[in-house]
């Protein structure tokens, strides 16, 4: 073996080794990545997936809120929330003068963003804008800017706006439900979201749509018992009486007397959901007062003081309570009626509202028939409306009662009601003594509302008789303003001192003028009640402040629900067939915008 | 079994070869290796398709490289490379003097200066051609002196390794002046120094870690080294390629998710997703397959060269061989190695794959040195006889 062969062994054995060593380098490469990919890869392959790949919500649209005509009364629409992505903005300055641009077209101030953006500059996701109509987004998306894009949500919008806010509610910018039947009925108008996966760059933005693991299942639609020209029209009727008036706060009621639907609820004041800027100077406005709140009804609890009178048996139609000298001192305090009336009958204790005369139909019959009547109206119970605040009113059996404590319950003290209970109470007078429950959703026309029978049919009947000479010109009632020329109404008056709670007496400069009735008396369709609560100046009882609204609201609900006159002259009837071709149309009212 | 003998078997070598003269031998190409770098620029292109989303003009630019490297393959093939023994010192001078115009006259990209713009001639960086150079010069260099080398020729060698790694440290370009360095050391290794004298190399090496760390490394390498060791540290910052890199790995599984199919690479995740992180695409499109075959490619070449290395009958080609080979498997190793996190994240592209064109046409000049070697070594061996 010569020396250069030996010398090329020893070299070859070098190059053997330094093979061998490549290879197991490249061994451990290999085991590396067996390692990532196959032995330890499952949380690796879930990493990369939640890389790239989410779960997106997709919106699901709410369910329509729509009056008893299909009308809508909250409907969602889509809108789009503009995002960027901080980061890369900042990664493209050269963009920002055309972007400061787009975002003036939108009523963004570029300055102020600008700052954000530099507050958020290491997060990836910030609104710009959110929930604005798809046309606005698209003045900025069309640029195609880098890190802008849009997401696509819902809008809530109530096209009644303040007319109808405080029965719809409102849902906050999310769409949940916050008041009203928009909170009562959540479950039923929230819509279950989809979802899908999608797939995103490192900048969030979707590159495509995998899969769609979950259709959005929208919410359900609800009808309402509201018929919103008749809602419009009380809320008008409403609003310009407590303007007038300079009232603190007043509500309106209508109801169908056949199903005990409520055809119009509103209340004052009130404020537009579509623009909740400054909501929170309106919190006042957000209560719905003819539900969720109490107050003594005063003089229109008579009805109920002389029907327990007449089924007492002690009095009946004919019967002279005398009333003279026009005052009662029972225990220690006087109970006065503005003038002395004399002998009276039930009738004329309506009529004129006698404070003496009901006093004295309690006196004789004691407490028990009056809380009986009382509770079989409904006093007291809960409306079972579902509505959320909604109020269940105050009557209180106490073990003893004094002669002074059956009196006030006999003119309308001592107890509290809301507007909604007095109206579903004077609903039994007109279903002729069968009491129904109300309902704020549509009733299907075809069911017959089961009622209970509370007052038997000749009692309603002679008590609803005379509270049409309450109203009726010339007899010298205090209802005769709620008078309507086409169709006989049947209705009483109230004027309740108003009890300041933090007084803990009663403030007898202000009072709540109410008015309760229904029409027409041949074959009742609607009950209304008003009640205005302290009306300023002269005029401040029922007869004067609330008598005129309810005459307005109720003939206006007559017509618009094309209810035929049962007031006798024939040019009557005519007039009223022309009326109803001319029934006024919602067409022009908006619910304002933002 | 003897150790070439084995080499034969592990590279498949035909027996025949020596025997009769074919088509191959007379185009002076080595069917072996010709076959193993085809099929790797082919996969190459495939994966750089992806990486780089079809774009036309990234494919069409590598795709004119890799015909001129071929091309250049080709021509270094006809020439006996032993010629070039005479020409080492003059090519060495050249290239350390386009080094040191670089410095002065070199244009700047991500701060650094490595490009050189001479007229008439496409940008290039003089670092690309020491790669080659700087072999060669070694090995002419211990051809002539004794084996193993004494002090004094491994002192000069060492001289000589030197001057260009700090040429290129100073562009600065810290990975290439040690991948050169790492050639010449190569060089040094087979030419036969003793196995004492490398450990105690590397023992000093070892405990000049921490200085080199203090006076040595800038800031930025000194980051790359802590976000290697921890790359969770800075998960959005200077761990977030190394992050991205294993989880795209990690997402392929055994076969991948298909070719096209790599969401984690290609949707901007993976910065340098075409050049220096390509195995991060083919390992999440191909899977661990994919990865094994590429890995086996490069192993097939590699033992190609040590056999070439192995067989030829001079020290000088021997030497070249050898050392032509090694500094492949280095880029290979730290490539795959940084992109899989085993070691620090050095800006080496993966060898045939990456996009890029200088590294090409190097790579494939050094594959016709070593088919020429084999080639003219053996005509050489035969006349002989």
């Amino acid at each position: 073996m010569s020396a250069r062969q030996i010398e090329k062994k020893q070299s070859n054995w070098r190059l053997y080794f330094v093979f061998i060593v490549m290879f197991s380098l490249l061994s451990v490469i290999a085991w590396k990545v067996m390692d990532l990919q196959v032995l330890n890869n499952e949380i690796l392959q879930v990493q990369g997936d939640a890389r790239t790949v989410r779960n997106d919500q997709i919106a699901a649209h709410r369910g329509n809120i729509l009056d008893r005509n299909g009308q809508p009364l909250a409907i969602s629409t889509p809108v789009q929330s503009l995002v960027l992505n901080p980061k890369e903005i900042i990664q493209h300055p050269e963009q920002w003068d055309q972007l400061a641009q787009a975002l003036l077209t939108i009523d963004v101030n570029p300055d102020v963003l600008r700052n954000r953006i530099q507050e958020n500059s290491s997060r990836e996701f910030m609104f710009i804008k959110r929930r604005i109509p798809p046309a606005e987004a698209e003045r900025v998306l069309r640029h195609g800017f880098n890190g802008i894009w849009a997401e696509e949500e819902y809008k809530r919008f109530y096209p009644l706006g303040e007319v109808a806010v405080h029965v719809v509610g409102m849902a906050n910018s999310d769409e949940v439900g916050q008041e009203g039947i928009e909170l009562a009925y959540d479950d039923w108008l929230e819509g279950t979201p989809g979802s899908k996966q999608v797939l995103k760059d490192r900048n969030g933005a979707i590159i495509s749509e995998v899969r769609i693991n979950q259709v959005a299942e929208p919410g359900n639609d609800l009808f309402l018992s509201i018929d919103s020209e008749i809602q419009f029209l009380a809320y008008k009727a409403l609003k310009e009486e407590v303007t007038r008036r300079y009232a603190q706060a007043g509500t309106a009621v209508v109801l169908n007397v056949e199903t005990g639907e409520i055809l119009a609820m509103v209340s004052q004041p009130s404020f537009n959901p579509n623009n909740r800027s400054n909501l929170s100077l309106q919190l006042d406005g957000l209560k719905n007062r003819a539900i969720a709140e109490s107050l003594e009804p005063g003089s229109t609890v008579k009805t109920f003081t002389v029907t327990a009178a007449l089924e007492s048996g002690l009095f009946n139609s004919e019967s002279i309570i005398d009333t003279n000298p026009g005052y009662i001192r029972i225990d220690r305090s006087t109970i006065r009626d503005p003038v002395n009336y004399g002998e009276s009958t039930l009738q004329r204790i309506l009529s004129k509202s006698s404070q003496v005369g009901a006093s004295k139909l309690a006196l004789a019959m004691g407490q028990d028939p009056m809380l009986d009547i009382l509770k079989r109206v409904g006093f007291g119970q809960s409306l079972g409306t579902g509505f959320p605040g909604e109020s269940p009113g105050l009557l209180v059996d106490h073990s003893r009662w004094s002669d002074s404590e059956i009196a006030t319950l006999a003119y309308g003290y001592g107890f509290q009601v809301s507007p909604l209970q007095l109206a579903q109470a004077y609903m039994i007078y007109a279903n002729s003594g069968i009491y129904k429950p109300v309902s704020l959703l549509k009733v299907d026309e075809t069911d017959e509302v089961p009622g209970v029978r509370v007052i038997s049919a000749e009692i309603a009947a002679s008590v609803t008789q005379m509270l049409e000479a309450v109203v009726t010109p010339g007899g010298g009632g205090t209802g005769t303003r709620a008078y309507i020329p086409t169709h006989r109404v049947a209705g009483k008056t109230g004027t309740a001192w108003y009890y300041d709670v933090q007084r803990g007496a009663y403030d007898d400069e202000n009072y709540i003028s109410l008015f309760a009735g229904f029409a027409p008396v041949s074959n009742p369709k609607i009950v209304t009640v008003v009640t205005i609560h302290e009306p300023q100046g002269e005029e401040y009882g029922g007869g004067q402040v609330a008598a005129p609204v309810f005459a307005n609201i109720t003939a206006g609900a007559l017509r618009i629900l094309n209810v035929p006159p049962d007031i006798i002259p024939k040019e009557a009837e005519e007039l009223s067939l022309k009326n109803s071709v001319l029934r006024p149309s919602l067409a022009g009212i908006s619910g304002g915008d933002q | 079994m003897s150790s070439s003998a084995f080499i034969k078997q592990l590279s498949g070598d035909f027996n025949n070869l020596e025997k009769r003269q074919s088509i191959w031998e007379k185009l002076n190409l080595d069917l072996p290796l010709l076959f193993a770098v085809v099929v790797l620029t082919g996969f190459g292109l495939m994966v750089l398709y992806s990486a780089t989303d079809g774009n036309q003009a990234d494919m069409r630019r590598q795709g004119i490289f890799i015909a001129l490297a071929f091309i250049v393959m080709f021509l270094v093939a006809q020439v006996d490379v032993r010629v070039m023994r005479r020409w080492a010192p003059l090519m060495y001078l050249g290239s350390l003097s386009l080094l040191v115009a670089v410095l002065f006259f070199g244009t700047t990209a991500n701060g650094a200066q490595r490009w050189l713009d001479l007229p008439g001639l496409p940008r290039f960086q003089p670092s690309e051609i020491m790669k080659l150079v700087l072999p060669l010069t070694l090995a002419a260099y211990f051809s002539t002196r004794p084996i193993p080398p004494r002090f004094k020729h491994i002192f000069w060698s060492l001289v000589l390794m030197g001057l260009p790694a700090v040429l290129i440290s100073m562009q600065p370009d810290l990975g290439t002046a040690l991948l050169i360095a790492v050639s010449g050391v190569f060089v040094l290794l087979l030419a036969g120094i003793s196995w004492k004298l490398v450990g105690s190399a590397i023992g000093v090496g070892v405990l000049s870690i921490p200085a080199m760390w203090i006076f040595y490394l800038k800031e930025y390498q000194q980051q790359r080294i802590l976000t290697f060791l921890n790359p969770e540290k800075d998960p959005l910052g200077t761990g977030w390629n190394i992050i991205q890199s294993k989880t795209a790995i990690g997402s392929g599984g055994f076969y991948g998710k298909g070719w096209l199919n790599g969401v984690q690479s290609r949707l901007d995740f993976l910065p340098e997703g075409q050049t220096d992180f390509i195995v991060a695409i083919l390992a999440e499109e191909f899977g661990l397959a994919g990865v094994l075959l590429l890995l086996t490619l490069y192993l097939a070449i590699i033992g190609r060269g040590l056999y070439i290395a192995a067989v030829s009958n001079d020290m000088f080609t021997r030497l070249l061989a050898g050392s032509i080979t090694l500094t492949f498997f280095v880029y290979v190793f730290v490539n795959i190695g940084m992109v899989s996190g085993i070691l620090p994240v050095v800006g080496v592209p993966l060898p045939l794959v990456s996009l890029g064109g200088t590294s090409i046409v190097t790579l494939m000049l050094g594959f016709g040195i070593l088919m020429s070697i084999h080639s003219h070594g053996k005509t050489a061996f035969r006349y002989a006889n």
